[in-house]
């Protein structure tokens, strides 16, 4: 008997963790396409998933592999893709198609350094503003950002969870660094991993709208060819899954795909908040950047300066309440990412009239090390 | 007075009204288009054949065409333009034990789908390909296909199109379709036969259904009548089952060549091949 969930401790690549988490969720179909540096995932998986029976299909493209899974998630899947830059800006069309057909899937973006084709090999967090945004129309989407192998397993399993609850593409938005870095994964019993499954419908066929949302805003799904026999479009739709292309409708329907996710802030976001008691300065960082933040902090805090830490686990939908509070306390945040300031503008406008907000940009390529940012923490300090 | 009880005698409905979400009628389709009769078609045969309703899976993609799976009483799916067969591919993959079908139209399968339909052929994927050919983008109002003749005049092409068409059976052949067949939305007989034939199949079938656009195609190519194109179909038509599909490319002022061309026994579909790799490396 092949081990489903490989239970133990391993030293493990941040994409093979990726991999595995997404087999240790119940991910039993990927489709994908090779993009560096993101192609190890795909590797692993097609290595993997003849043994436990998965579905692997290596597609044409990146506008296949995310159209297949919408077909798989419909058929009762639970579907996985790992891609980079140039690919996830292919799959932005069909990611609208996700949201609006509210399917669960799950997209990992291992982002190297953009715009095009841009430093395949190179690290960067340049497609955070792409995830929230990429696809035409107002809408939410989860996406949540590891800074290690281990918390790369971990996020993937609770991305498959996201998506399973709330039917919402979720994106894992992880980087080349913790895709290349490796580290020691601790995987626990099948048992102890704790899995969620999207809403079956409790009434009968007859009886089913497809797009009638219960009281947490989220319709149950029924698959195909379990005699529900429902009909669903990406046009704007009534809860029988019908077009019609009217303005209350729009309103209706796409108000509600929103506020599914606006109003479960408290249960997706998740931050980690380290030294922030009685802190001036708040550092605010995520993926593998928070890492070298953390130190930095902790250099400030043998200087005697009052700085915190709080890392964003979840990206999207952004963790304005927890900015919000902190804004009253702390006199600055630092913002260090790979990017020209994309998270900063979440944080300035959470913070705006309360607490300065600084950007320590990089545009990706290489980390931003403990020193640089400590430098910037004291000059803030000083001000 | 005496109430007498009222009995109501229910009209009798046509046999295909079970596969039809009735209360979605009026369709959106124009007079004198063919997907109607196609879709007629495919009920037909899907009744001849005996498949189960809720085995059937419809996938469309964008266009005229792609509105029809929202018409029938089936598992529908309206997916993103060109998208139709990798959606359907997942969904089949997943759930080999569904008829899956995708029935879409020239542009959606040929132009911005065009890279998927050959690599589902090649893959072999068991699926029923249905495209309703009218030569046009009809819902966007008249612009050019990759299917439109050469010098025909769309609202993309004012001055006549300057470039050659696809020959579809022959790509389809040529990618490693297991079945290929042309015919047109008023050979409605031969259509369901074929249409049959095909279901009783695996891999990948593929049927071009030359098919009417009154509005969009035939009011600037000079047959503007409601049922001009259906005379231009029944007057160029020439049957030729088993025709080499290299000879079949669509010319204007040449008979169109319609039958069933290419039967591909034995082949196994993409769904067996992965099975029988899956069994070799579980004995490993």
């Amino acid at each position: 008997m092949r081990k489903t969930v490989l239970t133990g401790k391993h030293f493990w690549y941040g994409n093979i963790a990726i991999a595995e988490g997404a087999i240790a969720a119940g991910c039993r179909f990927f489709a994908g396409y090779p993009i560096t540096p993101a192609s190890e995932i795909a590797e692993h998986i097609s290595r993997r998933f003849p043994k436990i029976g998965g579905t692997f299909v290596q597609f044409e493209d990146e506008l296949a592999s995310i159209a297949a899974m919408l077909g798989a998630s419909w058929a009762g899947a639970k579907p996985m893709t790992a891609t980079s830059g140039p690919g996830f800006s292919l799959m932005q069309e069909n990611i609208g198609l996700a949201v609006m057909m509210e399917i669960p899937i799950v997209i990992v973006n291992v982002q190297r350094g953009g715009p095009s084709t841009g430093l395949p090999t190179l690290t960067s967090q340049g497609d955070v503003m792409q995830t929230k945004w990429g696809s035409h129309g107002p809408y939410e989407i989860i996406a949540l950002s590891p800074d290690s192998p281990q918390e790369a397993f971990n996020l993937t399993i609770r991305c498959f969870n996201l998506a399973e609850k709330y039917r919402v593409p979720v994106i894992l938005l992880t980087s080349e660094t913790v895709g290349h870095s490796a580290g020691k994964v601790v995987v626990p019993p099948q048992d102890e991993i704790e899995l969620v499954q999207r809403k079956k419908p409790k009434v009968p066929p007859e009886e089913y709208l497809p797009y009638k949302p219960d009281e947490d805003l989220i319709p149950p799904m029924a698959h195909a060819g379990e005699g529900y026999t429902f009909t669903t479009t990406g046009l704007t739709h009534n809860e029988k899954g019908y077009p019609d292309t009217t303005a209350e409708a729009h309103e209706k329907l796409v108000r509600r795909l929103n506020d599914k996710i606006r109003k479960h802030l408290k249960d997706i976001v998740d931050v980690e908040e380290e030294n922030m008691k009685d802190a001036d300065i708040a550092v605010v960082s995520y993926g593998q950047v928070s890492r070298p933040a953390k130190k930095a902090v902790e250099m400030a805090r043998e200087d005697g300066i009052k700085a915190g830490s709080i890392k964003l686990i979840t990206i999207w939908p952004f963790a304005e309440h927890i900015i919000h509070r902190w804004a009253k306390q702390v006199k600055h945040f630092v913002v260090p990412e790979l990017n020209y300031g994309q998270i900063y503008l979440e944080v300035k406008r959470e913070s705006a009239g309360k607490a300065k907000t600084l950007l320590i940009p990089r545009m990706g390529g290489a980390l931003i090390t403990p020193a640089e940012i400590y430098r910037e923490i004291k000059k803030v300090n000083e001000k | 007075m005496n109430e007498q009880p009222i009995t109501e005698e229910k009209p009798e409905l046509p046999p295909i009204d079970k596969w039809l979400r009735s209360e979605r009628m009026p369709h959106i389709w124009c007079p004198g288009c063919g997907i109607g009769p196609t879709l007629h078609a495919w009920i037909r045969a899907l009744d001849r054949v005996g498949i189960p309703k809720e085995k059937v899976v419809y996938v469309s993609g964008i266009g005229c065409c792609g509105r029809g799976s929202g018409y029938l009483d089936v598992d529908g799916f309206h997916t993103t333009h060109g998208r139709a067969i990798p959606f359907a591919i997942g969904l089949k993959l997943v759930k080999p034990e569904l008829f899956v079908n995708v029935i879409s139209g020239d542009g959606d399968l040929f132009s911005i789908g065009g890279n998927h339909f050959i690599h589902a052929c090649r893959r072999n994927v068991d699926l029923l390909v249905i495209c309703t050919n009218n030569f046009i983008y009809g819902m966007t109002g008249g612009q050019l296909a990759p299917t439109t003749l050469l010098g025909d005049r769309s609202t993309t092409s004012p001055y006549g199109n300057i470039e050659p068409s696809f020959n579809t059976p022959h790509l389809a052949d040529a990618s490693g379709a297991v079945y290929v067949s042309r015919w047109t939305s008023i050979h409605v007989r031969r259509l369901e036969k074929s249409m049959a034939e095909a279901m009783k199949m695996k891999g990948f079938r593929y049927i071009e259904v030359l098919s009417p656009c009154p509005v969009n195609y035939g009011r600037r190519n000079k047959l503007p009548g409601p049922d001009d194109i259906a005379e231009w179909f029944r007057q160029s038509s020439v049957i030729r089952n088993g025709a080499n599909t290299s000879d079949v490319q669509i010319e204007k002022g040449k008979p169109l060549i319609l039958g069933n061309f290419v039967k591909r026994v034995g082949k196994p579909t993409f769904y067996e091949v992965m099975k029988k790799l899956e069994e070799r490396v579980k004995g490993q």
